[in-house]
């Protein structure tokens, strides 16, 4: 919203300042030389973190509920990382067949409508019309007006994954459902037979959609390859055998070549691996692997980084589709942006897969709900959220309350990873240009959208980002103002 | 049994013994008038008022108000439902309660009142207090914040558990609910099983470990609008 100039330097600043709703707040600043070339790109987002301290004294079997009103769009990862960590708190964290699966379901169906609602409400715009598309056109509408059935599928594939949370968790948001030691239902046949009369559906629908992703990035990888990317470390949780595995697994990661920087580690000590670094410009902190160190230790997760870590997944459609997307590669990790998108697809398709097989498991209909063992002070719980790897961490007293609390969210991770990409996009379609168009500053949003970071929320409800950029020279008068919202 | 008379509530004639407050009679013929402090099997306490009727004419407590021959009862009005939905109101603000991650929620009295009244969003402003949280007890969690000093606790305590663990200490909005102990709970005799720590109506007094294992679709008022169970003895 704001422009400043710092007139010492002869430089001035952009700023592109999303106005969002209170799930987050970002904004992007450009800082230009008197020959228009891009000095510093940045990206800032307002985390709120006093849910931290809210949470001290509260009894621990709160914490799962309370936590999800963190963030209205995936309250669910929220939700089963603080019972994961809970689970640990009451001794229970091997959990019942049902538990497990129920808790597992839950799970997949967020994967499903959070990548579905990202794919088909947020991204496709630019992907079906182009980032310099009229933006009269490039959004949700114009979708709805020129692919009326992509429109629907996104509708009704984000409702299933709604109405799978509202069956397993008691309600589409804000739900109940996992408790410490376990859930708090089991899944009635009646509901399973409600899910499984659309399966067929839902599984069609992923299949066209990473076709639709895949697609797009193969014919335009050239312009592709480069937009936004960089090489990075990967970092998600895999199964101990090395599958992806979007709800339990061990800490893996991997560099830019694929080399393993963080061997399959119990994410109960993530603490000894990883760190979070404060910089002054930023509320928000930059987590880093301790062994590699913030310079170079930082990572990406998500959907990018879990299909770079894993080396197989275990449900056939998803692996065949992996299998492609690591040809592309040659095997070696994908540092390309803009991938995220065909990486997310292939994760709703192994979503869609695994809600097929768990609906035929009659686990799902078992009694048995909860565990309990020897009472410990601490726990961690960790999960593939839809935008990457959550860290909930808690310590507890005896009487039961909680004294210690520390989240790290996967936005936070992709800090690092999201500032390079606006650097990168800065650069090479900025930098230089006499006049800064509404396509330039929409390659900014495209890059930071790959990510799907949580300070889109408000582009969730509206379908894009609304701006607000002025431009002004070295002497601090606005030169150019572009406004959108 | 000594001999009835009858009163009228909203011009339906209700039959009722000496005795009897408006209350019990009215409950006995199926006709519910909304309250939050009475409980059934305690000594009314008469304090939140959500009660209050026209009696006569004029506003009375139904819960301690004793039923008269020929008495003219409006419960169900909208003069009356307003100052009720005011009091349920000034409860809400006046403590801090989070619905939304409350464990007592879809089992909670007072979030179920505010629905039946059709409240839905807080016309005061929040008073925002700080009140201590005692997690001392092995089997009870007490969280001052929720309270809304309804007095069943207190009640409870000391003529059915024959312990006094709970009192009123302070006055007028300093009032607390207070246990008989130097500070906390675990210094008192207070067990789980005690009614004391079973009649709270709304999350003040829970028992711990057990939050949240109902699920949702399956909580006491998750179906049925407080009251509907005495008004379904209605005939
Ligand atoms: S129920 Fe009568 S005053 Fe509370």
């Amino acid at each position: 919203m704001v422009t400043t100039a710092d007139k010492s330097a002869g430089t001035r600043k952009i700023t592109i300042e999303p106005v969002t709703r209170v799930e987050g707040h970002g904004k992007v600043t450009l800082l230009l030389d008197d020959k228009n070339k891009v000095r510093q790109a940045r990206l800032h987002i307002v985390e709120f973190r006093g849910f931290e301290r809210f949470i001290q004294g509260r009894p621990y079997w709160e914490v799962p509920v309370m936590v999800q009103r963190l963030c209205g769009i995936c309250p669910v990862s929220h939700h089963l990382a603080a019972a994961k960590a809970m689970d640990w708190i009451v001794g229970g964290e091997k959990l019942t067949p049902t538990a497990e699966k129920l808790r597992r379901l839950m799970h997949y169906g967020q994967m499903f409508q959070s990548h579905a609602l990202h794919f088909f409400h947020l991204v496709s715009p630019d992907l079906l019309f182009g980032f310099d598309a009229d933006p009269a056109v490039r959004n949700v509408i114009g979708v709805a007006a020129k692919f009326p059935d992509l429109a629907v599928q996104g509708v009704m594939m984000r409702k299933f994954g709604q109405e799978i949370i509202k069956a397993t968790a008691g309600k589409k948001i804000h739900g109940t459902g996992a408790i410490p030691g376990g859930v708090n239902k089991n899944l009635s046949t009646q509901e399973r037979d409600f899910f499984l009369k659309d399966m067929e559906q839902m599984l069609v629908w992923a299949r066209s959609a990473l076709k639709i992703a895949k697609d797009y990035t193969a014919a335009h990888l050239a312009e592709l390859k480069d937009f936004g990317s960089f090489e990075s470390n990967h970092l998600s949780l895999v199964r101990a055998d090395g599958a992806m595995d979007l709800y339990h697994g061990v800490l893996r990661a991997v560099d830019s070549q694929g080399k393993k920087v963080l061997n399959d580690v119990d994410y109960q000590g993530y603490f000894q691996h990883i760190a979070e670094e404060v910089r002054d410009w930023s509320y928000m902190k930059f987590p880093f692997m301790k062994a590699i160190g913030p310079e170079a230790g930082w990572y990406r997760v998500g959907p990018l980084a879990r299909v770079n870590t894993c080396d197989f997944i275990d449900t056939p459609e998803a692996d065949a589709a992996l299998k492609e997307f690591k040809a592309l590669t040659g095997g070696k990790p994908n540092n390309i942006t803009m991938a995220y998108h065909w990486a997310r697809m292939i994760e709703t398709l192994h979503s869609a897969e695994k809600i097929n097989a768990l609906l035929h498991d009659k686990d799902l209909q078992g009694t048995d709900l909860v565990v309990k063992g020897p009472r410990r002070e601490e726990g961690v719980g960790l999960i593939e959220a839809p935008r990457g790897t959550l860290f909930h961490h808690y310590r507890v007293n005896k009487q039961d309350q909680v004294v210690m609390a520390n989240l790290i969210v996967s936005t936070t991770s992709n800090n690092e990873p999201m500032n390079r990409a606006v650097q990168k996009v800065a650069q090479d379609y900025i930098s230089g240009k006499p006049e800064i168009t509404e396509g330039l500053l929409n390659r900014i949003e495209v890059a930071i959208r790959a990510y799907d970071p949580c300070l889109s929320c408000a582009t969730h409800a509206l379908g894009r980002m609304p701006l607000d950029v002025e431009i002004v020279d070295c002497e601090g008068s606005v030169v150019d103002r572009r406004q959108r919202d | 049994m000594s001999a009835t008379f009858t009163f009228t509530i909203d011009g339906k004639e209700i039959k009722a013994s000496p005795g009897q407050t408006i209350m019990e009679a009215a409950e006995a013929a199926g006709v519910y008038i909304p309250r939050l402090c009475y409980s059934k099997d305690l000594r009314p306490h008469g304090s939140c008022r959500v009660c209050t009727c026209m009696v006569n004419g004029r506003p009375q407590a139904a819960c301690t108000q004793p039923a008269a021959a020929g008495m003219v009862v409006d419960n169900n009005t909208d003069e009356i439902q307003a100052i009720r939905r005011d009091l349920v109101d000034m409860l809400f603000v006046d403590g801090n309660h989070f619905c939304p991650f409350c464990e007592k929620s879809g089992n909670c009295e007072l979030q179920a009142m505010a629905y039946r009244l059709g409240i839905t969003a807080p016309r005061f402003p929040y008073l925002w207090p700080e009140r201590s949280v005692d997690a001392s007890h092995p089997e009870v969690f007490i969280d001052r914040n929720r309270c809304i000093l309804c007095g069943r606790c207190v009640n409870a305590s000391k003529d059915i558990d024959g312990k006094n663990v709970f009192q009123f200490v302070g006055r007028g909005e300093h009032k607390r609910v207070a246990v008989n102990a130097e500070a906390l709970a675990a210094d008192t005799d207070l067990k789980g099983a005690d009614r004391a720590s079973m009649v709270c109506p709304v999350g003040a007094i829970v028992l711990k470990y057990k939050g949240y294992a109902t699920p949702i679709g399956r909580r006491i008022y998750d179906q049925k609008p407080i009251g509907s169970e005495i008004e379904s003895r209605r005939k």
